[in-house]
């Protein structure tokens, strides 16, 4: 009994926290998708306008589309990166001195401005950028390349930038809580190094991959400041339309679809964590 | 020790590309922001200089970035501290079971995965609608812990994952009180972690932009300032803002992880005392 009050008592400060700043705020926004709104205004009300509208126009198919393709293709790189790295750091480097300072140059980013990240892609991708000077003066294109800045390409091209380390740090996580020995029993079997790597590696780190994806996924599914910035306004996503709708004042509507993303972000992670048991893995 | 196969060759090539990819962009502005007065925002360098550094500094050229980088670095510092104590003692909640504790985990990694736009949107509604003033202190603040509260709840489960049990179960059978095996027993132990807890804290808030968005107020923090820039500074002002920020993060980053290296190192010195009596 004063073991669980104390335990509740510890554990008041985290819940306090996350009602007052989560909870409250996700059953604000369902509230507010009821309400209507004038062009200055918002007001009270109970209608089912806002979701009418929102599932009756056909851009909010395409934008949650655009927003499905960008997470697919971001999981894609920044998995086949992530597992990459962390398997070289796991298996190929031998002194554990040397994998702490290598991981450590690869999450360091993290701790930094993402925006400024973002920016300093500019001089790279612009229209007379590096890689552009670059192809020209090797003869691979004679005119600038218009697409590489504010296209699908730099905007999927910032997302793995920002968030591969998110693959790399669980991926890295459970590989190096594989068993040596198991990978040494396949080897003694005659497995081949792809074979073992197939068999034996990519079963064990799934738990690290699943985590890594759920981070990566969500972030980019919840995105809205780098489809804006590395489209140059030109490409949408769902979080653009809200933030779109935020700055006309349109709550009630920006309420809508955040609920209806919200929605569609826990049927990703439900599935994605019937793979997993996060808590274990830490 | 047997001779590197090939496979290492190829992988660590594909390793040093990977950082060069993380660090590229960033070493590339590093180098754009000495341009001369005349550079623009791309190679080629127009003379060398520290123009747009100085330009910083001029009150008027930019927005307020110095007074956005008080409020950032002071709201970092409020995030870190309360980030560090809520972490422990929930971490600590959780060793023990308790009536909610699994909703309260699950709430917690909801926190972590929800689109940023929904707290931003939702706490800027509530503030709105209680007709409270939207301040960095107040709404910036709890919607920054949404953030960094979950990565400190998560590096708490994977120290206490680790903890070696029978140090406490020792100071309860010398006649510790529960707060006293907390206080000289447990804090200690996990020391090197709680800073780490304190980096992302700092870390998370000082360039934390989605979440402070809408409830921020009328005082921009840095990231939002610097955003803000993005719109209508065409010139590499933005470059040595950029360049500026991101020494100060590795400054930060330096510090603690030096903090770390050299507690861990005092301690393994210290070793042990068992056996040289009290």
């Amino acid at each position: 009994m004063t073991r669980s009050f104390t335990a509740w008592l510890q554990a008041a400060p985290l819940a306090i926290v996350l009602v007052g700043f989560l909870v409250a705020p996700i059953i604000m926004i369902v509230i507010v998708s009821f309400w209507g709104a004038t062009e200055w205004s918002i007001y009270p009300a109970f209608q089912f306008d806002n979701y009418a509208y929102l599932f009756s126009s056909e851009v909010t198919y395409r934008v949650f589309f655009a927003t499905f393709k960008y997470a697919f293709i971001t999981w894609a790189f920044t998995l086949s990166i992530g597992f990459t790295v962390a398997y070289f750091l796991a298996f190929h480097v031998r002194t554990q001195a040397m994998q702490i300072a290598l991981f450590l140059l690869c999450t360091i980013p993290f701790w930094t401005s993402n925006i400024i990240r973002m920016i300093s892609w500019i001089p790279f991708l612009g229209r007379n950028g590096i890689a552009n000077q670059t192809l020209i003066s090797w003869g691979i294109i004679d005119e600038p390349l218009e697409w590489l800045l504010y296209s699908d390409f730099s905007v999927i091209l910032a997302f793995v930038h920002l968030y591969t380390l998110f693959m790399v740090v669980p991926i890295f996580n459970t590989m190096m809580r594989i068993d040596k020995s198991l990978i040494e029993a396949a080897y003694d079997n005659g497995a081949s190094a792809m074979q073992t790597l197939w068999h034996v590696i990519v079963p064990l780190t799934k738990p690290g991959i699943m985590i890594g994806t759920i981070f990566v996924v969500t972030l980019v599914m919840g995105d809205f400041i780098t489809v804006r910035f590395m489209s140059g306004s030109q490409k949408a996503n769902v979080g653009r339309l809200i933030s779109n709708d935020i700055g006309l004042l349109q709550y009630p509507s920006a309420s809508a679809t955040a609920v209806v993303l919200l929605c569609t972000v826990l049927i990703v992670i439900a599935v994605l964590l019937r793979f997993v048991n996060i808590r274990k893995e830490l | 020790m047997e001779s590197r196969s090939r496979s290492f060759y190829v992988l660590a090539t594909f390793f040093a590309l990977f950082l060069l990819f993380l660090y590229g962009p960033t070493i590339t502005i590093a180098i754009l922001s000495f341009q001369g007065p005349q550079g623009g925002l791309t190679f080629p360098m127009n003379g060398v200089s520290l123009y747009w550094f100085f330009d910083l500094f001029e009150e008027q050229a930019v927005g307020d970035i110095w007074g956005a980088f008080r409020r950032s670095f002071g709201l970092g510092l409020m995030v870190m501290v309360t980030t560090v104590v809520v972490s422990v003692a929930a971490g600590l909640a959780f060793r023990k079971k308790f009536p909610g504790a699994g909703i309260l985990f699950y709430l917690a990694i909801t926190s972590l995965v929800i689109p940023s736009i929904l707290i931003s949107l939702g706490v800027g509604l509530i503030f709105q609608q209680l007709g409270l003033k939207i301040h960095w202190a107040t709404s910036g603040f709890g919607s920054q812990l949404t953030w960094t509260l979950p990565f400190g709840l998560l590096i708490m489960f994977a120290v206490f994952n680790r903890f070696d049990k029978s140090f406490e179960e020792a100071a309860r059978d010398q006649g510790a009180t529960a707060w006293q095996t907390i206080r000289f027993v447990i804090l200690p132990i996990i020391a090197p972690s709680l800073l780490g807890v304190a980096l992302f804290g700092f870390t998370l808030s000082y360039d934390e932009f989605a979440r402070t968005l809408m409830t921020a107020g009328s005082y921009n923090t840095l990231p939002l300032e610097i955003f803000g820039m993005t719109t209508n500074v065409t010139t590499p002002v933005i470059y040595a803002l950029g360049t500026l920020t991101t020494l100060f993060s590795f400054l930060i980053i330096g510090v603690f992880i030096l903090t770390v290296f050299f507690m861990q190192k005092r301690r393994s010195r210290a070793g042990s005392d068992a056996g040289k009596g009290v």
